[in-house]
């Protein structure tokens, strides 16, 4: 067996050697224009290439799943391979001056690091590679580690065998790379932020604080999310709007945040430094002071009075009010809107003009108003799009929406908050009396895996009912709760001894999902039956309301926006950050940022503190006034391009056109413009385009190096 | 000791952003599945051309496998519709010329698709090793 192995290396080498060098002359060609003169750090291009190769450890990580020394004295054979070497850690400090000891010592001309994934740690080693005296985009990573020692934990003959080969790969890379020179581009001063609930607000502020130009996109006429709707906020029971209304008035008031409520992102174009944003300004139908003041209308618009709406003949539920309030055609949300003007509901309106009448000299009402596409530049963007309920009647077994005195979580913050539809009296929908027994059902389609709920944990609901069952405690004497739950996770500051205090009022715990809630269709009073798996007995209880801790879900404009952006999302949905540990504000788009719960159900201080990261990671590249851009640009071998144009119309960028040049037609890229997606050179006829680091010749020698060379 | 079992030659294209970081979260989450594909990372699945799918083919490959960003989320707007097109191409081209177009596969995996990948490298290497060795490198011995 032996024997045969050396064999095949020397087969191998035999083998290997053509394709290199073939490809090598193929790379000559447009060296000259991508290597100035300023670039040749240690090499000429003409030298053989002399490749360090570095393996990681990663303590057992890897060197626990395979053997380490096998890759090891494999890589000294391979061709171009100058120097190997082995590191416990070669991310640490010692491990990065191990490579660029090599560097100087062995006068490398590339490095290889078989490590972790290139998307964890390219950064740092081409730093090192840096440092060392080489161009960093002379650096190749080779992952046996996320995609080889973690995944063939149990299989050490197969991850040996494919971490050599993933060297092999790595080697055949490295050994045709150039020296490439990141591109510097202006950022624009300004900052875009979308969605304007706590978190977006938050955002907002610190950006506009750090004395950068903020546009805050609100899709609702008011700024304020979710966290506005609320009675109280858990465990400090602060009045939501309380502490929240100071802040929206400061979004309105500060000057470096321009506020554009009822108005949609359309369009995003760009890069980082550089994003071309439409948004698109729905129609209020009511003119703002400043827009009745550009008409000529002097001392006219919009100042908040609500004289318009008493006249308005429209009657529509208000969503504010989670439609347990009516609402005119022409309305505010609610009183403590920020901006203070009225929006007309135009799928509602039947345009009879009484609005005009009532709101007479001041002329703010247009009915014929229309959207209107604004145009913004900005540096970087904010996404804070917030979540919704999930809609829990698709869980028929708790009656909500078949039953009157079945309802949601945020249905019951409306019933309890002094400024709601009752005026803070919690009453039962069916017959408006005061419910005696209320029953919390926890994990309303939450941590739910039947295919109909969502399989994770919605994180707040727990800490929600425990003060909702606080407050009726505190509002109604005599009532007796009941929460029906799996776990109470009281995970945060304060949280657990808050949980310890709803007990000691006398909140009554039953640990089991709830089974069914079935009607007494004379009383309208509930039944809800479980297994209390604590005694282990079943359970049938009459209560007189029911409150769902429905379960939370993206909003409903997740998937558009991320679009729009380029940002991933997770199984479930949720907009994904580039690093959960790491990198938990970034996107793997750059210059785009998450805060908040479109990430991830998230309770308030959670998406304060993430919008507060999200706003201070927006700011650093405008504040720093440029960013670099990966130089993966493509680039036009003039020689070989015939024209055709047929890249021209690939491009996704406009990045590349038709230009003239000495009598013929060749391509050119605007350099700034082009992603380096590659999509001209992976269809050029006549292999007219180098895409910079994924070069034809470069992933070609990686196929060859697989599949000619190597053990066989 | 005879020569085990018959290890198949499987190369996989991947774009960066999803199917890369698909692997790489199969890699977190230790999801465990076959060691017998080996990785070239390029930015977009709109970067390959069909002539290197046809070239590891021409190279020995036992199968090949193509993944990137499902349609709708590619990092660079569309091109994954390209690569896909392009890809559709090469299976027309196999069965022309008489290969087995099950050799080679084009999946779409995103970021978050840790399990997924497995059970996509899992079925590929099935598929593969039930063809067993290609006809190219069979005939060119």
């Amino acid at each position: 067996m032996a024997e045969k192995k050396k064999a095949g290396s020397k087969k191998m080498e035999v083998k290997k050697e053509a394709p290199v060098k073939q490809e090598a002359k193929k790379q000559a060609a447009p060296a000259p224009k991508q290597a100035p003169a300023k670039a040749a750090p240690t090499t000429g291009s003409k030298e053989q290439p002399r490749i360090g190769v570095f393996i990681c450890h990663c303590g057992t990580n890897i060197a626990g799943s395979l053997d380490i020394t096998a890759v090891q004295d494999y890589a000294k054979t391979l061709p171009n391979v100058a120097y190997v070497d082995n590191y416990k850690y070669v991310c640490s400090m010692p491990g990065q001056e191990v490579i660029m000891k090599a560097i100087r010592e062995q006068k490398l001309t590339g490095t290889v690091v078989a490590a972790c994934s290139p998307r964890l740690h390219e950064p740092t080693f081409r730093t090192a590679t840096k440092e060392g005296g080489l161009n960093p985009f002379r650096f190749e990573m080779a992952n046996i580690r996320e995609q080889n020692s973690w995944v063939h934990m149990h299989d050490r003959e197969g991850a040996t065998a494919k971490a050599k080969d993933a060297v092999r790969i790595a080697v055949a890379k490295a050994s045709l790379l150039q020296d490439l020179f990141p591109k510097t581009v202006p950022v624009e001063h300004a900052a875009l932020v979308v969605g304007a609930g706590v978190a977006g607000m938050q955002a907002a502020l610190d950006l506009s604080a750090a004395g950068i130009k903020t546009y805050l996109v609100e899709s609702k006429p008011t700024i304020g999310g979710k966290m506005s709707q609320l009675d109280k906020t858990f465990p400090t029971l602060d009045c939501s709007q309380c502490i929240l209304t100071p802040k929206m008035v400061d979004v309105g008031r500060s000057p470096n945040i321009e506020l554009m409520t009822y108005s949609e992102v359309e369009a995003v174009e760009g890069y980082i430094g550089n994003f071309d944003v439409t948004i698109r300004k729905k129609a209020h139908g009511v003119l703002t002071m400043a827009e009745a003041d550009a008409r000529g209308i002097v001392g006219g618009g919009c100042n908040g009075c609500g004289d318009c709406e008493a006249p308005c003949p429209v009657i529509k539920p208000n969503d504010f009010e989670m439609g347990m309030k009516p609402r005119k055609a022409i309305y505010i949300s609610h009183p403590q809107v920020v901006p203070l003007l009225y929006t007309i509901d135009f799928d509602s309106c039947i345009k009879c003009g009484l609005c005009i009448t009532a709101c007479g000299e001041k002329k703010a009402i247009d009915l014929e108003q229309k959207d209107e596409l604004v145009k913004i530049k900005v540096g970087t963007a904010v996404l804070a799009i917030g979540y919704d309920l999930f809609p829990i009647e698709k869980k028929t077994e708790w009656g909500y929406k078949k039953f009157e005195n079945v309802v949601t979580s945020l249905e019951f913050e409306r019933l309890i908050c002094a400024s709601g539809p009752t005026s803070g009296h919690l009453v039962r929908p069916s017959d408006g009396e005061t419910p005696k027994r209320v029953a919390f059902v926890l994990c309303a389609g939450s941590r739910d895996n039947t295919g109909i709920g969502k399989p994770y944990c919605s994180r707040f609901c727990c800490m929600y009912s425990l003060k909702h069952a606080h407050q009726i405690y505190e509002k109604i004497p005599g009532v007796q709760s009941y929460l029906f739950y799996m776990d109470i996770r009281s995970f945060g500051k304060m949280y657990e001894e808050f949980y310890y205090r709803i007990q000691d009022e006398g909140a009554k715990f039953i640990r089991g999902r709830v089974a069914n809630i079935l009607e007494d269709p004379v009383t309208k009073n509930l039944h809800v039956y479980t297994d209390d798996t604590l005694l282990n007995r079943p359970v049938d209880m009459e209560v007189d309301l029911v409150v769902l801790a429905a379960a939370v879900q993206p909003s409903e404009d997740t998937n558009r926006t991320r679009k729009l952006f380029g940002v991933s999302c997770s199984m479930d949905g949720w907009l994904l950050e580039a690093h959960p540990k790491l990198n938990p504000c970034g996107t793997t788009t750059a210059g785009v940022f998450l805060a908040g719960a479109c990430q991830g159900p998230k309770d308030i201080p959670d998406a304060v503190a993430s919008a507060e990261g999200a706003a201070s990671a927006a700011s650093i590249p405008i504040h720093k006034g440029e960013v670099e851009l990966e130089p993966y640009f493509a680039m036009c071998i003039e020689e070989k391009c015939a024209g055709c144009g047929m890249c021209v119309n690939l491009c996704p960028y406009s990045a590349l056109a038709l230009v003239e040049k000495d009598g013929r037609t060749v391509m050119e890229v605007t350099e700034a413009k082009c992603k380096g997606c590659g999509t001209c050179g992976g269809f050029c006829p006549g292999g007219a385009i180098w895409m910079n680091h994924f070069a034809t010749p470069q992933i070609v020698a990686q196929i060859d190096a697989f599949l000619l060379g190597g053990e066989q | 000791m005879a020569d085990a079992e018959w290890k198949p030659k499987i190369i996989g294209l991947l774009c960066n952003w999803c199917s890369y970081a698909g692997a790489d979260l199969a890699g977190g989450g230790r999801i465990q599945y076959p060691p017998d594909v080996r990785v070239v990372r390029v930015m977009c699945t709109g970067r390959l051309d069909q002539l290197f799918v046809l070239k590891a083919f021409a190279d020995g490959a036992d199968g090949v496998l193509v993944s990137g960003c499902h349609f709708g989320d590619c990092h660079y707007l569309e091109g994954n519709y390209k690569g896909a097109k392009r890809m559709f191409m090469v299976k027309r081209l196999m069965k022309s010329i008489g290969l087995d177009d099950r050799r080679f596969r084009m999946t779409f995996v995103s970021a978050s698709e840790g399990a997924k990948w497995a059970t996509v490298i899992t079925d590929v290497v099935k598929t593969v090793k039930e063809l067993g060795p290609s006809p190219i490198t069979e005939s060119g011995k």
